[in-house]
C-alpha cells in the first residue's frame, strides 16, 4: 500500500493540474505546438529528402519520411486475339512504380565520394577548432586584466573597446587593410580578425567578477601574480562561462561564410573555402535554374535535390550534434550579458 | 584600493623604500603583459582601419595607400535658381552615391526590411515570452524553450537551402502539400512563388527572419520576467485582474527597461541589413527587391572596385554614421524621458 502511495499521488498530480488548466492555457499550448512544427518541420524535411529516392522528391512526395521508389517487373496477364477469332492468355513483365517509405543513401556516398566537399568539411573543422582555442585565449587575455580596480586607464581601454561594438569601420576599409597586411586570400583572413568579441569579452568579464575576490586576495598573499592567478584559480572556476564562449565562437565560425565570400575571391583561394561557402556555391549553381518555371529543367536535377538535402544535413550535423550542450550553456551565458554594469 | 596597496607594500619589500610607482609595476607588470595582445588586435583590426575611412573623402585609387591618394571634389549643391551654389569639400563620392540608382534601390531596400523587420521580428519574442509565462507545463515550456532556440543556430546558407526546398513552386513541399489540398477542393493547382516574385519573396524573407530569431530573443524578456516581483501578481491577484490584465498591467511595464534597450540597439542597427541572409536568399528573379546596403558596397567595392571602391567607403561611412547616430539619439530620447539607456 505504502509502495503503491506515491505514483498514485504524482497521476493525481498531473490530473489536477491538468484539470485546472482553463481554455487559454490549452490556446496557449496550440501555438506552442504549432511553433514547435514550424522549426522542426525544414529540418526534418530536409533529412527525409536527403534519404529519399530523386523520382519520389520530383513527384513532391516527401514530406516527412524518406520515400524510395521501387522499379521491378511484375507479371501480368494479359488477353491477345489471335487471327481467327480466338483469343490466348498470356504473361508479359510490365514495369511497375510504387513509392513505398524507405531509406537511400545514394546522395550521402555522393557528397561521401566527393572530395571537395570532404576536403573542406575537415578544413572547416580544423578552422573552427583553431579558431575557437585562440579565440578563446585572446578574450581570457582581454577580460581578466580588465576585472582589476588596480589597472591605470582601464577606463579608457575599456570605452574604446566598447566603442568598437557600435560603430565599426566597415567592408571596404577592413579590405584595404588585409590587402596592406597580405592576409586576402590566405586563411589567416578566416581566423585573425574575429578573434575577440566584445560582446563576449564583457561576458567573460563579468564571470571572472563574479568569483569572490578573498580567492584572488589570499593567493596574493602567498605572493602570486596576476597570471598565476588567473592560471590557478579563475581559469579552473571558469569552466562554465569557457564552455559557453567556446560555442559561441565555434558556432560562428562554423557557420560564416561573408568573410570566405568578400577576401577569398581568388579561384586559387578555393581549396581554403570554409564549408558553408561550398554549399552556397552548390545552392547558388542550382538557384539560376530552379527559379525559371520549367519542371524539365528541374527534372534533370532531380539527383541533385537528394545530394543539395545530403549536403544541407552534413553541413548542420556538427551544430546539431553540439546542440544539446549549447542550449544549457548558451541560456546562462546571454543572461550574464544582458544584465547591465 | 588603499588597503590593499597596504598590504601589498608590506608583504611585497617588507616597508622597504622602493619607489610607489616601481613597486606598482613589480606587482602589476603581468596585467599589461597580458593586455598586449588583445590590445594589439583592437588596434590592428578594430581602429586601422578606421584610417582608411578617409578613403570616402579621396578619389578612386588602387594602387596609393589611402594617405597619399589626393582628395575627392568637392559636391557642389546649387540652388533651383542657380543663384547660389553650397560646395561641400571632398564630398564628391557620397554626391556620386546618392545619384547612383543602384544605391537609391539599396537604400530604400534596406529600410523597407529594417521597417519590416521591427515591426513584426521585435514584438513577436516579447508575444511569445509572454506566453511562455504563462505556460503552466513546465516540461513542455522547457521542450518548446529548446526547440526555438534551434534556428538560431543554423546557418542562413543552410537555412536558404531549406526555404529552397519548401518553397519551391516546382519541387517544394509546400507547394506540394498547397497543390493536393487545391486539388481536394477541386481548384486548379496554382503553386505560391515564395521565392519567385518581388512581394511573396519580401515576406518570405521577413518570416524567415522571425522564424529564425524569436525563441531566441525570448531569453532575455523571459529572464527579465523571472525578476519580476510575485507580489505584484498576488496584489493583482486580489483585485480580481484577468491573465491579459496581469501580462498588461503587470508583467510588460516590468520588463519595460530591456524591452527599451534592446529596442535602442534594433534601431541603431536600422541602416544595417544582415549581409548573410540577404546574399543567401537572393535570387536573380527579386533583385529589385534583394539588394540591400551591405550587397552594394560588397558589389561594388569589392568586385568592381576600379570604378566603385571609393564610393562604396562612402557609402559604408554614411551607413554606419547614420546608425550610430540613431542609437545614440534614441539613447539621448530615453534617458530624456526618464528611462534607463543603454550606459
Amino acid at each position: 500500500m505504502v509502495e503503491n502511495a506515491k505514483p498514485a499521488a504524482t497521476t493525481q498530480k498531473t490530473k489536477s493540474r491538468l484539470k485546472r488548466a482553463t481554455i487559454g492555457d490549452w490556446v496557449i499550448v496550440v501555438i506552442m505546438v504549432a511553433l514547435i512544427i514550424t522549426c522542426i518541420f525544414p529540418i526534418l524535411n530536409v533529412l527525409a529528402t536527403s534519404f529519399s529516392a530523386p523520382s519520389a522528391i520530383m513527384r513532391q512526395e516527401v514530406t516527412l519520411i524518406p520515400r524510395v521508389e521501387v522499379d521491378e517487373m511484375r507479371p501480368v496477364q494479359r488477353v491477345r486475339e489471335l487471327g481467327d477469332g480466338t483469343y490466348e492468355t498470356y504473361t508479359t513483365y510490365e514495369r511497375h512504380l510504387s513509392f513505398p517509405v524507405g531509406i537511400r543513401t545514394e546522395a550521402y556516398q555522393d557528397m561521401f565520394l566527393d572530395a571537395r566537399f570532404m576536403r573542406s568539411m575537415g578544413w572547416t573543422a580544423i578552422l573552427t577548432f583553431v579558431f575557437t582555442i585562440l579565440a578563446l585565449a585572446m578574450t581570457v587575455l582581454c577580460a581578466y586584466p580588465l576585472t582589476y580596480d588596480q589597472l591605470k586607464g582601464r577606463g579608457i581601454i575599456t570605452v574604446l573597446l566598447i566603442f568598437t561594438m557600435y560603430f565599426q569601420a566597415g567592408i571596404i576599409p577592413n579590405f584595404i587593410l588585409f590587402n596592406r597586411l597580405n592576409m586576402l586570400n590566405n586563411p589567416s583572413v578566416l581566423i585573425l580578425p574575429g578573434l575577440i568579441s566584445v560582446f563576449l569579452m564583457i561576458i567573460m568579464r563579468k564571470f571572472f567578477l563574479g568569483i569572490p575576490d578573498s580567492l584572488k586576495e589570499s593567493a596574493e598573499m602567498d605572493g602570486a601574480g596576476p597570471l598565476t592567478v588567473l592560471v590557478r584559480i579563475y581559469l579552473p572556476l571558469s569552466t562554465p562561462a569557457l564552455a559557453t564562449l567556446g560555442l559561441m565562437y565555434a558556432v560562428g565560425r562554423w557557420n560564416g561564410f561573408t568573410d570566405a565570400l568578400m577576401f577569398m575571391a581568388h579561384p586559387d583561394a578555393a581549396i581554403w573555402h570554409p564549408i558553408q561557402l561550398l554549399l552556397f556555391n552548390i545552392l547558388q549553381g542550382q538557384q539560376g535554374v530552379e527559379t525559371v518555371l520549367d519542371p524539365g529543367a528541374a527534372a534533370g536535377l532531380a539527383h541533385s535535390r537528394s545530394v543539395q538535402a545530403a549536403a544541407i544535413v552534413m553541413a548542420m550535423v556538427p551544430i546539431l550534434c553540439v546542440y544539446p550542450w549549447l542550449q544549457k550553456y548558451f541560456v546562462s551565458g546571454v543572461t550574464l550579458g544582458a544584465v547591465k554594469g | 584600493m588603499e588597503g590593499r596597496d597596504f598590504v601589498v607594500v608590506k608583504m611585497k619589500s617588507g616597508g622597504g623604500r622602493t619607489h610607489p610607482a616601481l613597486r606598482y609595476l613589480q606587482r602589476y607588470w603581468g596585467l599589461y603583459a597580458m593586455l598586449l595582445l588583445p590590445i594589439a588586435f583592437f588596434v590592428v583590426f578594430r581602429y586601422w582601419p578606421m584610417i582608411n575611412l578617409l578613403l570616402a573623402f579621396k578619389e578612386n585609387n588602387l594602387i596609393l595607400p589611402v594617405l597619399e591618394i589626393p582628395w575627392a571634389q568637392p559636391w557642389r549643391m546649387y540652388f533651383a535658381d542657380g543663384s547660389r551654389v553650397i560646395s561641400l569639400p571632398a564630398m564628391a563620392n557620397f554626391e556620386r552615391a546618392i545619384n547612383h540608382p543602384p544605391f537609391q534601390t539599396a537604400f530604400r531596400n534596406t529600410i523597407m526590411f529594417s521597417i519590416l523587420d521591427l515591426a513584426v521580428g521585435f514584438p513577436a519574442p516579447i508575444i511569445l515570452a509572454l506566453l511562455l509565462n504563462e505556460l503552466k507545463f513546465k516540461k513542455f515550456k522547457r521542450i518548446t524553450q529548446t526547440i526555438s532556440y534551434m534556428p538560431h543556430f543554423l546557418s542562413w546558407i543552410i537555412i536558404s537551402g531549406m526555404a529552397l526546398r519548401l518553397f519551391s513552386p516546382t519541387v517544394g513541399t509546400l507547394n506540394g502539400l498547397l497543390e493536393s489540398v487545391q486539388l481536394f477542393l477541386g481548384m486548379e493547382a496554382n503553386p505560391i512563388p515564395f521565392l519567385n516574385s518581388a512581394p511573396y519573396w519580401v515576406g518570405t524573407v521577413v518570416f524567415l527572419g522571425v522564424w529564425r530569431s524569436i525563441g531566441w530573443n525570448t531569453i532575455i524578456y523571459l529572464a527579465a520576467i523571472t525578476g519580476v516581483n510575485p507580489e505584484l501578481y498576488e496584489a493583482a491577484d486580489m483585485d480580481g485582474a484577468s491573465r491579459i490584465r496581469k501580462m498588461w498591467h503587470v508583467t510588460l511595464p516590468c520588463i519595460r527597461p530591456v524591452i527599451i534597450v534592446l529596442f535602442i540597439l534594433a534601431i541603431g542597427g536600422m541602416m544595417g541589413a544582415d549581409f548573410d541572409r540577404f546574399v543567401a536568399l537572393r535570387n536573380p528573379l527579386v533583385h529589385s527587391v534583394s539588394d540591400v546596403l551591405p550587397l552594394y558596397i560588397w558589389e561594388w567595392g569589392i568586385r568592381q572596385p576600379l570604378t566603385g571602391q571609393a564610393m562604396a567607403t562612402a557609402v559604408g561611412l554614411l551607413q554606419n554614421s547614420i546608425n550610430l547616430v540613431i542609437l545614440l539619439a534614441a539613447n539621448y530620447l530615453v534617458k530624456f524621458l526618464g528611462g534607463q539607456g543603454l550606459w
